[in-house]
């Protein structure tokens, strides 16, 4: 059986690579995709405390509705994402700096 | 042979978020991203949870990833018109390494918690092979409530990114 920390210090490694490409991508869809890591990263660590709950998991309940969270939240960004893009004809995040457009 | 096995897929995942860090090209990036979710896929076995891992690699792979990759492929930009904006101080790489540093600055923090705690697990241990029973068991009435508010969310969702992404080709670049 793997200790629980094995897991930890991987969805650490994995949170904070997510956060790395969030700051430093040049591109409104990676910054997307380092999102998308962080909420792997965290579900990671709920399922693997799940492991130690047998009758109640509710780790694994959780991380189930953080994943159905994280698809709406893809949906709904790629869609803006367009909507900006038309506007813009940019989608980097550092020259979408008018609000008026 | 199974912490060599758990070590496999954890390497891979690490392996692969780092390849996404370091290319440029976003399409390689979601490649990237498709190994990371199968590695994820993948440590969700070892800590026994089954019907995740299953609804990881069908709503990761085949939703999101699918998703992403329309999306970069209709954002993608022709470098021809570049005389027509307007001129900009252009800072290569500005802040880049601040950045990259937050973010390192971040894991040792999380390593150094993760190394000073002292994890007291009273609970038992998963035996059984399958968690989709006590899943369905949960879903159905502890959890009824945030069951129906996802459905509502997922309603809501579908008909707001349907209405705006529909009429964008209707009056291109207003």
């Amino acid at each position: 059986m793997i200790p629980v920390s094995h897991f930890l210090i991987v969805a650490a490694a994995l949170f904070c690579i997510g956060l790395a490409v969030a700051l430093t991508k040049k591109n409104a869809i990676g910054v997307l995709l380092g999102l998308e890591l962080m909420l792997n990263a965290v579900n990671i660590n709920l399922v693997a405390f799940s492991r130690h709950d047998p009758e109640l998991i509710r780790g694994q309940l959780f991380a189930l509705f953080v994943l159905v969270v994280a698809v709406c939240e893809i949906a709904i960004a790629l869609a803006v994402i367009l909507r900006v893009f038309d506007h813009y004809k940019t989608i980097d995040p550092d020259r979408i700096d008018s609000l008026r457009g | 042979m199974e912490l060599v096995a758990f070590y496999f897929f954890a390497g891979l995942a690490i392996v692969s978020a780092l390849f996404i860090l370091f290319t440029r090209n976003l399409m390689y990036a979601a490649f990237g991203l498709f190994l990371t979710f199968l590695s994820v896929a993948a440590l969700y076995v070892f800590a026994m949870a089954d019907f995740l891992a299953v609804s990881q690699i069908m709503i990761y792979v085949g939703g999101v990833l699918i998703l992403l990759v329309f999306g970069i492929m209709l954002t993608h930009q022709h470098k021809t018109d570049q005389s027509s904006q307007a001129n900009y101080v252009k800072v290569v790489n500005g802040g880049m390494p601040f950045r990259i540093a937050v973010a390192v600055v971040f894991f040792l923090l999380l390593i150094k918690v993760i190394n000073d705690a002292d994890f007291q697990l009273d609970g038992g241990y998963i035996e059984q092979k399958s968690t989709l029973h006590q899943l369905g068991i949960h879903l159905m009435t502890s959890h009824l409530l945030p069951f129906e508010i996802i459905a509502i969310l997922l309603l809501a969702v579908l008909l707001g990114a349907g209405y705006m992404a529909f009429n964008r080709i209707k009056n291109p670049g207003s």
